[in-house]
């Protein structure tokens, strides 16, 4: 009897546990909610800030936040996806793709603020394209590489190899069976893994802070060359450094709740995706 | 046309291999870059660029490490006896001191100060115990009685043995790393001590115990929770976790190591969690029946089997947490208060690697010391996270061996 009552009181404190996780995230997800509903409406999210940023709204970094995920995806993606059909389709299973994932591992293991560090030394000031879209795209772009990398991969490889013999065995080439066969199937997957990518670039601080972030700007930008504001550096800026950090709170909250929101919404975008195709997956 | 298409073929076939090796070449990028510009530090002279240390021609002394030269200008060192001199009082002579001493006429002021150098040089030359901070381009022409003191670089031993971090001071800015390196340990730490308990558990009950609509809700749930914005989370921290620490510690403030810790092991969470689940899942389920055919219950298969079982995919998941904990940037900035001295006690105020960097690098110019030596942090950034993944990558492997 008493193995089972340490037993109950150990699955207890597991559920426990599980609870207390829940908990924190709803107490986050909450408090942020609670504080920031009431900032948001159409003036916040169109304006540019006014009083030294303590009132008007938050749309330069809106816009900025777009222009750097558009770009940085535009670096990513397109070489993310090829490499990953690189390594799952052309290179077997050597010690090359060993190698290649293990660099992808590490790529994806390094803080963010080197990322930060690197872009500024090559992109602004070695390439000399000062802090601008274009050097924080690349750097973002680089910093996601690795989850383009393995969403792609994951995707690629769970299409069946018999798709591939099939279509080999047609006549057709490799590189025609992987335009016309593998990439259809595996694209759901593989936006789902661009929509991730757009979650994780949205929310990035670090890596713009000397790349392409500014202060203050209430113009929206007109080139890859301009600086712009971003969501994330904003909240940290009106967070720890305005003039007037206690009236500049709720622009804060705002400016947390709107960063959420993508947040949210990228992933349950993903998990619908990732649901609905799945299955179309399976019963074909 | 089969042999245009062939062309075609080969041409993406070799495009697609040289983009496989995208992230090779970013990470070699990354560490040529960072390297480059971090270990231009050790050739960057101990005393602030332009300006140079003259002391009196009697004078012993010839070199001075970055500290001691901090020490004698905040009066801590006021003796040349105590760095191996003679016996002598220091006096200090900054360059501005040379207008108290001698008239705009005397010094040459309507003929570009042309007459400076040399006083410079009798004052140094009059007096035994003297040390002046001159800037380069007064310095004195005539050298009788004045002795430069020979520009040292920082070196290794500053940098990582150093205790002070003041980037500013003048004369001689103090790199020294240890405060920050061991801040950022600490944080880390006393993170993975919070956020293990919490993770394993819930771990353990998303791999045995939660049923398939309980694992549809906690698993988003974690997803959610790592995907948070770190910055998001710094805010939290500083408006909900700041305070709410000051209070229940009774602090004077609410900005300590211990709230970084704090934030930290929430944000690390998904990483143990994940982790840890994986290797959980992985144990074989002939382990389990044969365990629980002995008569053994649940729990007892739990932490005598799939635990043990799962032990290096536990340890792998620990290395991960304290990487994801030691790289963090924003939160750690927002909360910890970025005070840097060698952490003694939980709930004082500390700095981390990361966070000097984001707060420093935007006031640091390019080429300058400073600049190099944040370049050098980043350099010390690297390798530690580069050692985790391996090590983490190391145990992991050993999970799959032991496997098979």
């Amino acid at each position: 009897m008493s193995k089972h009552t340490g037993q109950n009181i150990a699955f207890w404190i597991f559920r426990l546990l599980g609870l207390i996780v829940v908990g924190i995230l709803l107490w986050i997800l909450g408090f942020i909610i609670w504080n920031g509903i009431g900032v948001i409406d159409w003036e916040f999210l169109t304006e540019a800030p006014t009083d030294g940023m303590t009132g008007g709204g938050i749309f330069p970094a809106i816009v900025g936040t777009c222009c750097l995920i558009l770009g940085s995806m535009i670096v990513a993606f397109p070489i993310g996806v090829m490499s990953a059909i690189y390594t799952t389709e052309y290179a077997g299973n050597g010690r090359v793709v060993r190698f290649i994932r293990i660099m992808t591992d590490n790529l994806g293991g390094i803080p963010s603020i080197i990322f930060g560090l690197f872009g500024m030394s090559l992109f602004v000031n070695t390439l000399g394209w000062g802090d601008s879209i274009l050097a924080g795209s690349f750097t973002l772009g680089l910093l996601v590489l690795p989850l383009v990398i393995r969403t792609t991969e994951e995707a690629l490889k769970a299409i069946p190899d018999s798709f591939r013999t099939g279509s080999l065995a047609l006549g057709a080439t490799k590189l025609q069976t992987i335009r016309r066969v593998v990439l259809p199937m595996a694209f759901p997957n593989i936006v789902t893994g661009l929509i991730l990518s757009i979650g994780r670039v949205s929310g990035e601080t670090a890596p713009i802070l000397f790349t392409v972030a500014a202060y203050f700007l209430p113009k929206l930008p007109t080139g890859i060359f301009d600086q712009v504001m971003a969501l994330p550096y904003h909240l940290y800026v009106i967070a720890t450094s305005g003039t007037d950090l206690e009236s500049a709170r709720p622009i804060a909250y705002g400016t947390a709740l709107v960063l959420i929101v993508i947040v949210l919404i990228m992933n349950i975008l993903a998990s619908i995706l990732r649901r609905y195709f799945g299955k179309k997956v399976k019963t074909n | 046309m089969k042999r245009f298409r062939r062309i075609v073929e080969k041409i993406a076939e070799g495009m697609l291999t040289l983009s496989g090796a995208v992230t090779t070449v970013t990470i070699l990028l990354i560490v040529v870059f960072l390297f480059r510009e971090g270990l231009g530090l050790f050739k960057s002279p101990a005393v602030e660029k332009g300006y140079a240390l003259c002391v009196n021609v009697a004078n012993p002394v010839d070199r001075l490490t970055p500290f001691q030269i901090k020490q004698i200008f905040d009066y801590a060192i006021v003796n040349w006896a105590e760095l191996g001199g003679k016996d002598e009082a220091i006096e200090l002579f900054r360059f501005d001191d040379i207008f108290s001493r001698y008239s705009d006429e005397e010094l040459g002021a309507e003929n570009d100060y042309a007459l400076l150098p040399d006083k410079l040089g009798e004052v140094v030359a009059s007096s035994p115990g003297i040390i002046a901070f001159l800037p380069e381009e007064y310095l004195p022409r005539d050298l009788k009685g004045v002795r430069m003191l020979r520009s040292e670089h920082i070196t290794a031993g500053d940098f990582f043995g150093g205790r002070e971090w003041i980037p500013t001071a003048t004369p001689a800015p103090q790199f020294g790393t240890l405060p920050l390196l061991l801040g950022t340990l600490w944080v880390s730490i006393i993170a993975i001590f919070i956020a293990l308990p919490l993770g394993l558990g819930v771990a353990i009950y998303l791999s045995e115990l939660a049923n398939e609509q309980t694992r549809k809700l906690l698993k988003p749930a974690i997803e959610l929770l790592a995907g948070i914005p770190s910055v998001v989370y710094g805010f939290f921290g500083l408006v909900v976790l700041v305070p709410l620490v000051q209070k229940a510690f009774g602090l004077p403030v609410g900005e300590t190591g211990f709230t970084g810790s704090v934030i930290l092991a929430i944000m690390a969470l998904p990483t143990i969690i994940t982790v840890a689940e994986d290797a959980m899942r992985n144990t074989p389920r002939a382990m389990r029946e044969a365990s629980l055919a002995l008569g053994a219950t649940h729990w007892q298969t739990i932490y005598r089997v799939i635990v043990p079982y799962a032990k290096s995919g536990i340890s792998a998941a620990v290395v991960l947490g304290i990487g994801r904990a030691i790289g963090e940037t924003m939160a750690v900035l927002m909360v910890t208060g970025n005070a840097a001295v060698i952490p003694k006690t939980l709930f004082a105020p500390l700095r981390t690697i990361p966070a000097t960097i984001a707060a420093e690098l935007g006031e640091a110019p390019a080429g300058g010391a400073h600049y190099q030596a944040l370049f050098m942090l980043g350099c010390i950034l690297f390798l530690i996270t580069l050692v985790i993944n391996i090590t983490a990558e190391a145990i992991s492997k050993r999970q799959h061996n032991k496997g098979l």
